[in-house]
C-alpha cells in the first residue's frame, strides 16, 4: 500500500469514526444495561409476578381476556395479544387509544389468564429500562431518530472495515499483540485501539450490521404492509368496515391447524400494523432453534373465523426478526450474555481511545509526527 | 514463530472463531452454547489481558 492509499483510508477511518463516535458511544453505554434487561427487570421488581394458584386452575377465554384488558384500561382497545413460553399462566396484553396508534403511545400488561387479573409492567411503559431503550433505539425522537442511528450505524461499518485495512501498514513491522509499553503513551494507546480492534472485529460488525437494520424495522414492516400484506388481502379493498367480530376464543386452535408444526407467538387484532382492518393474524413461530426467530402469519377473518391466508414473510422480514437475537446477545444463556458485556466495554474502550489518538495526533505538527513514525 | 509474524493470520482466525461463536447459539442449546461462549470468550479474554497488564517501570 503507498503512503496516498494509506492517507485516504485514513482519512476515511478518522471521520467515520468522529462522525459516528458520539453516537455510537451512547449506543454502546444504554446497550450495556439493556443486555442484563430480564435480570434487571426482576432486580428492579418490575418483572410481572402472577399469583400462587393450584396448578390446575382453568384458564379464561381469549374473549374474556380481551374483555379484561379493556376494562382494565378504560377508553383504549386491544392492539396484541403476546404469549410468553416462561409464564404459561400470563398473557401478555398491550392496549392504546385506537388499533392503528403507534407502539410507543401503547400500554403494556400482563394478564392472568385464569383470573383476567391486570399486572403493571413499568418496565414495558415508561420505567427506567424504558428510558434506557428509547435512548438506545431512537434518542425520543421517533423515525427520525432511528433513522439517524442507523446512518451513525453505517458509519460505524465503515469506520470498522477501513480501520481493518489500515492494520496492514500499522502492523507490518509488529507481531500480533505486540503493545509498545516502554514508548509513548499515544503509541501504547495505538498498539491497544489496534489489537482490542482487530480481535472485537467480527462482532462489532456483527452487533453494527444488525443494529442497522433494527434501526430500520419500521421501513421493513412498512414495506411487508404494502407489498407482501396488501396482496393477501387483496380481496378485503371493497369490503365494508368491520362492525362485528366474532370473538376471538378459537382463533388459536385455527391457526394451529393452519400451520401445523409450528406455535403461536402472538395476536395481532384488526386494525392494528401487523394485520388488516378485518383478520385476526396469528403470528406463528417454528418449533426449531432457528426458526423460532422467523414468523407466519395465519390470517384470519374477524367475521367467519375462516383462514383466508397463510403466507411465510419476505426475506427481509426474515432478516429483521434474525437480527434480533444477533443484535442483543440473549440466545446463549447467561455466559452469552457476559461474553456480550465484555466485548461492548472492549468496544466503549476502541472508541474512546480513537478519539484520544486523533485529539493528541491533531495537537501535534505533521512533520514531527513523521519524524516520530519513522522511528517508531 | 512466524504466526505472530504474519499481519493476518490471527485476526483471520479469531474471526472466523468469533462467527462460529455468533451463529453455534442460534442453531441449539448445550454444545451449541457452549461452543458460541468459546467462540466469543476468546476475543473477550484476548482483548481484555493487554488492558490488565502493568507497563514495565510504570507504576500502576
Amino acid at each position: 500500500m503507498n503512503s496516498t492509499t494509506i492517507r485516504r483510508w485514513s482519512q476515511v477511518h478518522t471521520w467515520t469514526s468522529l462522525i459516528c463516535t458520539l453516537f455510537l458511544l451512547l449506543l454502546a453505554l444504554t446497550g450495556l444495561p439493556l443486555i442484563f434487561h430480564h435480570e434487571l427487570e426482576h432486580l428492579l421488581g418490575e418483572a410481572p409476578e402472577l399469583r400462587e394458584m393450584p396448578a390446575d386452575t382453568p384458564h379464561l377465554s381469549l374473549q374474556e381476556l380481551v374483555d379484561a384488558a379493556e376494562r382494565h384500561r378504560q377508553g383504549e382497545v386491544i392492539q396484541y395479544f403476546g404469549l410468553d413460553d416462561d409464564e404459561p399462566n400470563g398473557v401478555v396484553a398491550i392496549t392504546a387509544a385506537t388499533a392503528g396508534t403507534e407502539p410507543n403511545a401503547s400500554h403494556t400488561v400482563m394478564l392472568d389468564a385464569r383470573s383476567g387479573e391486570a399486572i403493571e409492567m413499568p418496565a414495558a411503559n415508561g420505567g427506567i429500562l424504558m428510558v434506557i431503550l428509547r435512548l438506545h433505539v431512537d434518542m425520543f425522537a421517533g423515525l427520525p431518530g432511528k433513522l439517524l442511528l442507523a446512518f451513525m450505524g453505517l458509519l460505524f461499518v465503515v469506520a470498522i472495515i477501513s480501520g481493518a485495512v489500515l492494520y496492514a501498514p500499522f502492523m507490518r513491522r509488529l507481531k500480533f499483540a505486540e503493545v509498545r509499553r516502554e514508548k509513548s503513551t499515544r503509541t501504547r494507546w495505538l498498539d491497544l485501539h489496534n489489537l482490542i480492534g482487530i480481535v472485537t472485529l467480527t462482532w462489532a460488525l456483527t452487533v453494527g450490521l444488525t443494529g442497522v437494520i433494527s434501526a430500520c424495522a419500521d421501513l421493513l414492516i412498512s414495506a411487508w404492509r404494502t407489498d407482501s400484506l396488501a396482496a393477501m388481502v387483496a380481496p378485503y379493498r371493497h369490503a365494508p368496515p368491520l362492525t362485528e367480530r366474532a370473538p376471538v376464543n378459537d382463533v388459536l386452535t385455527i391457526a394451529r391447524q393452519a400451520a401445523p408444526g409450528m406455535q403461536p407467538d402472538f395476536i395481532a387484532f384488526p386494525g392494528t400494523r401487523f394485520s388488516s382492518e378485518h383478520h385476526y393474524s396469528v403470528f406463528m413461530k417454528g418449533n426449531t432453534h432457528v426458526t423460532a426467530h422467523l414468523w407466519t402469519p395465519v390470517l384470519i377473518d374477524a367475521r367467519s373465523l375462516e383462514v383466508t391466508a397463510v403466507s411465510r414473510r419476505p426475506w427481509y422480514m426474515d432478516a429483521l426478526s434474525m437480527s434480533q437475537p444477533l443484535h442483543f446477545g440473549d440466545y446463549g444463556g447467561m455466559p452469552m450474555k457476559v461474553v456480550w458485556a465484555v466485548l461492548d466495554v472492549l468496544t466503549i474502550i476502541v472508541l474512546g481511545s480513537g478519539l484520544y489518538l486523533w485529539w493528541v495526533r491533531r495537537r501535534t505538527p505533521a512533520i514531527q509526527r513523521e519524524r516520530a513514525e519513522a522511528t517508531a | 514463530m512466524n504466526w505472530r509474524q504474519s499481519t493476518f493470520a490471527l485476526p483471520l482466525l479469531i474471526g472466523l472463531l468469533s462467527a462460529v461463536g455468533l451463529l453455534s447459539a442460534l442453531l441449539g442449546d448445550g454444545g451449541w452454547d457452549v461452543t458460541a461462549w468459546i467462540g466469543l470468550g476468546v476475543p473477550a479474554i484476548l482483548g481484555c489481558w493487554p488492558l490488565l497488564q502493568r507497563s514495565p517501570g510504570r507504576r500502576a
